[in-house]
C-alpha cells in the first residue's frame, strides 16, 4: 500500500524576477513500512521535497496523498494536527527545546494531544529507554552530547506513534561513529514497521536505505530498489 | 472537564517555568505593573481615607439640618464703624417662631443665643460661651452625655439657674472636685452644673460645627431674663453696643429630600422680613454632595494618573514580550513542527503574559496595602482599603497581561515553522 504518493507536484517559489521551480513535476510514491533515501546535490528540491511530505509547506500544484488523503490544500490547523498524529520529525541539529529537561522534550507532542500527565510520563520512560537514555530523563539538551541529543530526538519523533517518520540529514552533526549508531537505530526501527523517509546527500548514509531517491534541479533524477 | 481543568494548571506551570529562566528580566519586566498596581491601591486608600474622614465631620453636623446664623451685613459693617454705636442685626426670636410653626417638613428647631463671660469655681477662672438655648439643641446636636443630665422643657419653662458644661470646662473648672450639683458663678450669678457632656468643635467644610470645647448651655428663658438682648463690645477705647436676639437657629427637616426645599423656604420667609441680609444660611447635606463629587472628580484624577503608570507598565511587558518571541523563534518552529496549532502558540505566549502581570498585580497590591498603613502611622493620615480598591487593580492587571500580551503571542503564532527551524 502507498502510504504517500505525489501526483505531479509543483513548488515554485517567487523569488525576485525569476520564479523558483524548487519542484517541477514529481510524481513518486512511497510503500508502507519502507525506508528510502531521498539524495542530491543542494539546489535539487529535496529540501522543498521534506517540507512538503512533512506538510509544513503545501504544494503550488498537484496532490498530495497521505494515505490516500489529498493533503495538498488543506488548512494551517489541519495541516498541524496530521504533523501531529502521522508525521515523526528528525532534523540535522535535534531541535530540541533548551529550557526542557529530556522527559519534557519527548513528551512535547502528548502534550499537544492532550495526554493526561501520568500517561505521558510513562510513554516517555518507556522509550528513553528504547533509545538509552533513561538515566537521562532529568538533563537538559544542553548536558548531553550530539548522539544522545539526537535519540532524544527520535525519541521525540515516534512519541506520538507516528505513520512516517522524516529525517532531514540525521547524522550531519555527528562524527561518522555516532551517525553509524544512530542509522542502527533507524534501520531497527525500520525492522519494527517505520516508514522512515531520510534526506541526506551521503551515499555511505544512504547506504542504510532500502530505496534511494536521486534528485536535480527539481526533478527525480532516478530511484534505486533494493 | 477535570482534565481541561488539568491542562490548564499545566500550561500556567509551563508558564512560570519558562518566566523563572529569566529571574531577573522577568522582575524588572514586572516592576512596572507592580508599581502601578501599587499606586493605585495606595491612592485610592489615601483619597477613601480623606474623603471618609471629610463626610464623618458633616455627618456631625446633621445631614437633616439646616444652620442660620446671624452675620452682620456689610452695610452694617461699614456703617456702624462710622456713626452709630448701636448695631441691630441679626435672627429674632419671631424669626425662631415663624420657623417653628410655619414650615410642615420641620421636625425640630433649636435657637442659640451666644455670649462671653466669665466664669468661676472657687479659684479657678474660665471665659465661656454661654450658649442659651432650648432642650431640642441636645437633639440637634447629640453628644455624649458624660455625666448628670442636659436640661429638660420644665428647665426652660421655669428659668431655672442650671448650666451644662463640656467636659474640657468641668476638667479646667472643677478640676477632679465632685462635678455635678456643684455651683458655678457666671457673670454675676449662681448657676447649679446638672450635667457634663462631651464636645466635637471643629470646622466641617466652610460650616462651623455648633459646639466648641467652651460651651455652658443655659435654658434660653434663663439666659434672656438674666442677661438680655443688648451686648456692649469694647474693643480699643471705643464702645459698641450690639442688639441680636439669636445668633443661631438650628432647624432639623423630617427628611433628607425635603432639606434643599426647606431651606429655600427659610431663606424667602428671612427675605421678606429682613431688610438688609444679616443671616447666613448653611445646609450640610449641600455641603456633603459637594464632598461626594469633589470625592468622584478626585478619584477620577487618580484614575487617570494611575491608568497611565499601568498602560507603561502594561507597554514594558509587551517590549519584552516580543523580544522574548523573537528569541525563541526557533523553540516556536519546533512547537510549531510538532504540530502545535496556532491558538496553542498564542495560548502559551498569552498565559506567561498573563502570569507575569498578575504576579506583578499581587505584589503590588501588597505594596499598595503597606505603604498607607505606613503614611497613616507616621502622618496619622486616615486610609481605608476597600474591596473594590483591591479588586478593581488585580482585574486590571489580568487585563493588561491580556491587552499587552496579545500582540506579541499573535506574532509568535505567524512565525513560519520553516523558517523558524533554521533561525539561529
Amino acid at each position: 500500500m502507498d502510504i504517500v504518493r505525489f501526483d505531479n507536484i509543483h513548488k515554485i517559489y517567487e523569488m525576485g524576477a525569476e520564479p523558483v521551480r524548487a519542484l517541477d513535476g514529481v510524481s513518486v510514491s512511497f510503500q508502507k513500512g519502507s525506508f528510502w533515501a531521498i539524495m542530491g546535490p543542494s539546489g535539487s528540491g529535496k529540501s522543498t521535497m521534506m517540507n512538503i511530505l512533512g506538510c509544513l509547506d503545501r504544494p503550488t500544484s498537484g496532490q498530495y496523498f497521505l494515505e490516500g488523503k489529498d493533503v495538498s490544500m488543506l488548512s494551517d490547523d489541519s495541516l498541524s494536527d496530521i504533523r501531529l498524529k502521522y508525521i515523526g520529525f528528525i532534523f540535522q541539529s535535534f531541535n530540541l527545546i533548551p529550557q526542557l529537561t529530556v522527559q519534557k522534550n519527548i513528551e512535547l507532542p502528548l502534550y499537544y494531544l492532550g495526554w493526561d500527565a501520568h500517561k505521558s510520563t510513562q510513554r516517555a520512560v518507556e522509550l528513553a529507554a528504547m533509545v538509552g537514555l533513561e538515566t537521562r530523563l532529568n538533563h537538559r539538551p544542553a548536558e548531553l552530547s550530539g548522539g544522545q541529543m539526537q535519540r532524544v530526538a527520535i525519541a521525540r519523533s515516534l512519541a506520538a506513534d507516528p505513520h512516517i517518520i522524516l529525517a532531514d540529514e540525521p547524522t550531519g552533526n555527528l562524527d561518522s561513529h555516532t551517525g553509524k549508531q544512530i542509522m542502527e537505530l533507524l534501520t531497527e526501527l525500520n525492522h519494527q514497521g517505520s516508514t522512515i523517509l531520510m534526506v541526506t546527500h551521503e551515499s555511505d548514509i544512504a547506504a542504510f536505505a532500502q530505496n534511494r531517491l536521486h534528485m536535480k534541479d527539481g526533478l527525480i533524477e532516478r530511484i534505486e530498489k533494493n | 472537564m477535570a482534565m481541561h481543568q488539568s491542562k490548564f494548571a499545566r500550561n500556567i506551570w509551563l508558564g512560570i517555568e519558562n518566566l523563572l529562566l529569566h529571574k531577573l528580566r522577568s522582575f524588572l519586566t514586572m516592576l512596572g505593573v507592580v508599581f502601578g498596581v501599587g499606586s493605585v491601591v495606595a491612592m485610592l486608600a489615601v483619597g477613601e481615607g480623606a474623603s471618609k474622614e471629610a463626610l464623618q465631620r458633616i455627618q456631625k453636623l446633621g445631614s437633616n439640618n439646616v444652620i442660620i446664623n446671624s452675620a452682620k451685613s456689610i452695610e452694617e459693617e461699614t456703617t456702624s464703624s462710622r456713626r452709630s454705636f448701636m448695631s441691630m442685626y441679626g435672627l429674632t426670636y419671631l424669626d425662631y417662631q415663624r420657623i417653628r410653626e410655619s414650615f410642615p417638613d420641620v421636625q425640630q428647631v433649636a435657637p442659640a443665643k451666644l455670649i462671653r463671660k466669665d466664669s468661676r469655681v472657687g479659684s479657678n477662672t474660665l471665659e465661656l460661651r454661654i450658649v442659651g438655648t432650648t432642650q431640642q439643641w441636645f437633639d440637634l446636636v447629640p453628644r455624649q452625655i458624660l455625666a448628670g443630665r442636659v436640661f429638660e422643657k420644665k428647665d426652660v419653662d421655669e428659668f431655672s439657674a442650671v448650666t451644662v458644661l463640656t467636659e474640657y470646662g468641668a476638667r479646667r473648672l472643677l478640676a477632679t472636685k465632685n462635678t455635678i450639683g456643684q455651683t458655678i458663678r457666671i457673670g454675676g450669678d449662681t448657676f447649679e452644673i446638672i450635667g457634663i457632656i462631651k464636645t466635637e468643635s471643629g470646622q466641617a467644610g466652610n460650616i462651623q460645627i455648633p459646639d466648641q470645647q467652651v460651651d455652658a448651655y443655659i435654658p434660653l428663658s434663663t439666659v434672656r431674663k438674666y442677661y438680655g438682648d443688648l451686648f456692649v463690645k469694647r474693643t480699643s477705647g471705643t464702645r459698641t453696643i450690639e442688639l441680636v436676639e439669636l445668633h443661631q437657629i438650628i432647624v432639623q427637616v423630617d427628611n433628607m429630600e425635603n432639606v434643599e426645599a426647606t431651606a429655600a423656604g427659610i431663606e424667602r420667609m428671612l427675605q421678606g422680613f429682613h431688610k438688609k441680609k444679616d443671616y447666613e444660611i448653611s445646609i450640610p447635606l449641600a455641603l456633603l454632595k459637594e464632598a461626594e463629587a469633589t470625592k468622584r472628580r478626585f478619584n477620577i484624577v487618580l484614575g487617570s494618573i494611575a491608568s497611565i503608570s499601568l498602560l507603561v507598565g502594561g507597554i514594558g511587558i509587551m517590549n519584552i514580550m516580543l523580544a522574548s518571541v523573537t528569541e525563541r523563534t526557533r523553540e516556536i518552529g519546533i512547537r510549531r513542527a510538532i504540530g502545535a496549532k496556532r491558538r496553542q502558540i498564542i495560548v502559551q505566549f498569552l498565559i506567561e503574559t498573563v502570569v507575569l502581570s498578575t504576579i506583578g498585580g499581587m505584589v503590588g497590591l501588597v505594596m499598595g496595602i503597606i505603604i498607607p498603613s505606613i503614611i497613616t502611622y507616621f502622618s496619622g493620615m486616615p486610609t481605608v482599603i476597600t474591596i473594590e480598591s483591591i479588586l478593581l487593580p488585580l482585574f486590571i492587571s489580568v487585563g493588561i497581561g491580556i491587552i499587552f500580551g496579545l500582540y506579541p503571542a499573535a506574532s509568535a503564532a505567524k512565525v513560519d515553522p520553516i523558517v523558524a527551524l533554521r533561525h539561529e
